[in-house]
């Protein structure tokens, strides 16, 4: 069943043509990867996605509803929750405080419940605290919970991010080059709790360039060059065509 | 509106609004080697003013006027050296707060020093009355003097931007901070410098104008806000817009005199700040790729 | 749970308190005066401190904002209706039917109609909130120091408009206030025998802010705005609303800036244009800069003594140039504020095992 449908999508850049016509479907309970070699668009089609970026035409679809034209907030709010590549945690909070900022989609407390501390939000702060817990406790983080989160070790700061991206209990996760930054025994980390996060029934989506990482967890891989998708298959499969070797992997052996 | 008057108020436009483009161009020099808005940068228009009147009393006026220019520019290398120099990485925040707190204490000296007095430099030439005959109407020599003397800031600042090799190493400071130093530049001296030449070119514009509108103590805050409307408005760090969105501003003030109570004439310049900042944060003359990689 | 995070607040109270005691015995209740005038000051404070410290904003023009509340809520209780009602305007007729107009006599015994100090309030406060509002939308889309000279740029705008509007008083202000009775027996005025009743006042008003805003910033809001200063992108993309936070964040901050300037106009029986002064605005950020930005304690605390210390006079001629040095000294070297200088944080990441 398809959960996110992107549809012949185009962004410029002034004269560069970043994402020309490219169309994809990631289904429930999948994880897809999008790779390309740098400068292919793959940052720029994640963007579109979160609504960072407007796009030029083509259409968006999530859950058969429209999302492109829609702001991040409302993206979030459709259930599509983000990770970034350079980590963007909130400083001066702790890692539990981050996460319960994720449950921001799932609570309602306003300004006049908020100031005078109405009985309902009683509730739903203890809710929120609990369920943030819980989500630590999946990422194997929970005793991180009061550390300020930017104090954290990188790889640590990534599972507070994964963290707080599922405490929306989102229905689509996007993850920024989730191993950018971390050494072998750390994506091999990222890779397990990734996997760890799509057996909790979330599809994932993400934008990478390391091959080990993607090749071993993805289902299907749609590959772009120059803005355009010129595969889009099983890892096997990718792994095998020439198109792909020739363009992203040049004319060296495949290594990975 | 009689070609006369019409001719008045245009010159009148210009010498304000020469005055506005030196100011501008003093937030210029600092935003582009350091990204800062220095918010003390009408107290050196005023220092400017204020020391070559109190050095008037017993220098002649061309010695007084240079002194006064050094003293400044020595006021403006300290500030950087004393507060600035050695901050690493601030946020915007901080030093928005910083400057802002300068000016303050530069404003506070000054009156703790003049009063609460307006003051003014003689006329250069002649006095009140004397006036040349340009076109069909009559100006003051003083206001040759201002629209000279920022013609020629602008003139040399753009020649010493060009040619000398000190210029283009901060052109290559303000294009990229970190090339720069890697190419051998030390940033830190360009930034000095940069508040140095603020400073100086703040003060020569105080001297001059002086005579037509007074100096007091606080005559700087007017200046800094109208001066950071013509930056805005030609686009930050764009100095030679800069010239023609002051002397831009400084037409539609003089011209609105006639709409406009004179003791609104403030709202009209901030209101337009207001408009640019809302409408083209980018300035009318800047483009709005170019601005979105900026970091204000 | 409950009640613990109660005894902060009633220590508060009964520090408040105790003041107002400690001036009966020692014989200095001259000193009330001043302490009412920095209570009110101070609620202009923290409402600030919500916006620059919580949601990261920075706003230059909030003596605006106090002014916008004083004169409006000063103007509309001295403005003589009389003339109005004896020629009969339909308008007036209807207010004083409704029993929202006042009798009184001035000096001269000319009879006086003006509009009930009530009434005022809730004006001016739905004036200033309106104000807020729609300057807010576009300001608050700017960032750094664009947003700095925005802000400043309306502040100097409500200045010019006070010094120059002939119904303000111009230099003058305007004097002749009225007192305000919230309830009977219980007025804001500046009558020498209501003095303990009007420090009492303030400080309820201070108190209660205070604590609406401690909770507001350990709520879900709170986490939010928190969120938006630590990295707008992100809390975007956690489905926050950051445009609509930040302008209900400045609007609060505003309404609590003209609360503080209604009930302060009514105390001393008028306003200046001196009020609504860049130097003000200049002021109020000074002061939640020193108490921390993000410390809603550290600015309550440094708001009294620091605004007390000035109405005192104590800085003399000083008083502008006293505050320019603090708020350097604190920015060179403190930038979180000198109740939160690093050896605390030293000492939390020692018990963490950082």
């Amino acid at each position: 069943m398809t959960l996110l449908d992107v549809k012949n999508v185009n962004k410029r850049f002034g004269g560069l043509q970043a994402v020309s016509d490219v169309s994809f479907t990631v289904d429930r309970g999948m994880i897809k990867a999008v790779i390309g070699p740098n400068g292919a668009g793959k940052t720029t089609l994640f963007n579109l996605i979160s609504g960072n970026t407007p796009l030029n035409s083509g259409t968006i679809s999530f859950n058969n509803k429209k999302i492109h034209g829609f702001k991040p907030y409302q993206v979030a709010q459709c259930g599509i929750s983000r990770t970034f590549q350079n980590i963007k945690l909130f400083h001066d909070m702790t890692a539990l405080e981050n996460v319960m900022v994720g449950r921001h989609t799932k609570s309602r407390a306003g300004f006049m419940a908020g100031m005078f501390h109405l009985p309902f939000t009683w509730g739903e702060e203890k809710e929120i605290r609990h369920k943030c817990l819980e989500l630590l406790e999946l990422l194997e983080i929970r005793e991180l919970a009061d550390v300020e989160a930017t104090s954290l070790s990188f790889g640590q700061q990534r599972a507070v991010e994964f963290a707080r991206a599922l405490a929306s209990e989102p229905d689509l996760l996007l993850l920024d080059e989730p191993a950018a930054g971390l050494n072998i025994y750390e994506t091999a980390e990222i890779a397990r709790l990734i996997s760890k996060i799509r057996s909790q029934g979330i599809t994932v989506l993400l934008v990478e360039h390391d091959m080990s990482l993607v090749m071993d967890i993805s289902d299907e891989i749609v590959v772009l060059s120059f803005g355009r998708k010129i595969a889009e298959d099983t890892p096997r499969e990718i792994q095998q065509n020439k198109e792909v070797i020739q363009i992203y992997l040049g004319d060296d052996d495949v290594e990975n | 509106m009689t070609s006369e008057l019409f001719l008045q108020y245009l010159f009148a436009g210009i010498t304000y609004g020469s005055i506005y483009a030196i100011v501008a161009i003093g937030f210029n020099i600092i935003y582009n080697t350091t990204g800062i808005i220095n918010f003390a940068q009408g107290e050196f228009v005023m220092l400017g003013g204020m020391l070559s009147i109190s050095l008037h009393t017993f220098l002649p006026l061309p010695l007084a006027i240079a002194i006064a220019v050094i003293i400044t520019m020595i006021i403006g290398a300290l500030i950087e050296i004393i507060f600035i120099r050695w901050l690493e990485s601030p946020s915007v925040l901080r030093m928005i707060i910083i400057t802002i707190g300068i000016s303050i204490l530069i404003r506070e000296a000054a009156l703790h020093v003049w009063g609460e007095g307006v003051r003014s430099l003689p006329y250069f030439n002649g006095n009140e009355i004397s006036s040349i005959r340009i076109l069909s109407t009559n100006v003051s020599p003083q206001v040759l003097w201002v629209i000279g003397v920022c013609a020629v800031i602008v003139v040399l600042l753009s020649l010493f931007f060009k040619f000398t090799s000190l210029g283009q190493e901060m052109r290559a400071c303000s294009s990229n901070r970190l090339a720069a130093t890697l190419c051998g530049i030390n940033t830190k001296n360009m930034v000095t410098l940069s508040f140095m030449l603020s400073a100086a070119i703040g003060a020569l514009a105080g001297c001059v104008v002086s005579p037509i509108t007074y100096t007091q103590y606080d005559s700087g805050t007017g200046l800094a806000i109208k001066g950071f409307t013509v930056a805005v408005l030609g686009g930050l760090g764009n100095s030679m817009a800069a010239v023609s969105a002051g002397l831009l501003l400084g037409i539609i003030e003089a011209f609105s005199i006639d709409i406009v109570p004179l003791a609104f004439q403030d709202a009209i310049s901030i209101s337009i700040l207001l408009i640019i900042l809302f409408v083209r944060p980018h300035g009318l003359f800047g483009s709005k790729e170019a601005a979105g990689l900026k970091e204000f | 749970m409950k009640t613990q995070r109660f005894i902060p607040f009633f220590l508060l109270a009964l520090v408040l308190a105790g003041l107002q005691f400690l001036t009966q015995i020692t014989d200095t209740s001259y000193y009330l005066t001043q302490m009412t005038m920095t209570a009110y000051y101070s609620l202009v404070i923290i409402g600030l401190c919500l916006v620059m410290g919580y949601a990261g904003q920075i706003s230059l023009g909030h003596a605006g904002f106090f002014a916008i509340g004083g004169y409006t809520s000063a103007v509309l209780t001295t403005y003589n209706l009389i003339h109005l009602l004896e020629k009969g305007n339909s308008f007036v007729l209807f207010l004083a039917g409704k029993g929202l107009l006042v009798n009184g006599e001035n000096l001269y015994g000319e009879s006086l109609l003006y509009v009930t100090p009530w009434l005022a309030c809730i004006l001016a406060l739905v004036l200033t909130a309106l104000i807020a509002f729609l300057i807010g939308i576009p300001v608050l889309k700017l960032k750094g120091h664009y947003l700095a000279m925005a802000t400043m740029g309306f502040g100097i705008i409500i200045y010019r408009v006070v010094l120059a509007w002939e119904i303000m008083g111009e230099a003058d202000g305007i004097s002749d206030v009225p007192g305000f009775t919230l309830m009977p027996g219980i007025t804001v005025n500046g009558d020498f025998s209501n003095r303990i009743q009007n420090y009492y006042i303030a400080c309820t008003i201070l108190l209660v802010a205070f604590i609406l805003l401690q909770n507001l910033i350990h709520s879900r809001v709170g986490r939010a705005l928190r969120a938006i200063h630590g990295s707008e992108e992100a809390a975007d993309a956690m489905g926050v609303n950051t445009a609509r936070y930040k302008l209900y964040t400045f609007v609060l901050s505003a309404v609590f800036a003209a609360l503080a300037g209604i009930f302060l106009t009514h105390y001393n029986g008028g306003i200046g244009p001196s009020e609504a002064g860049i130097m003000k605005s200049v002021r109020y950020v000074a002061i939640v800069a020193i108490g921390g930005m993000a410390s809603m304690w550290g600015t309550l605390i440094m708001a009294s003594v620091l605004n007390f210390l000035s109405l005192r006079g104590l800085f003399g001629s000083y008083d502008d140039a006293v505050f320019g040095v603090i708020l350097i000294i604190i920015m060179l070297f403190a930038p979180d504020g000198i109740l939160r200088l690093h050896i605390w944080q030293r000492f939390k990441k020692f018990k963490t095992g950082k």
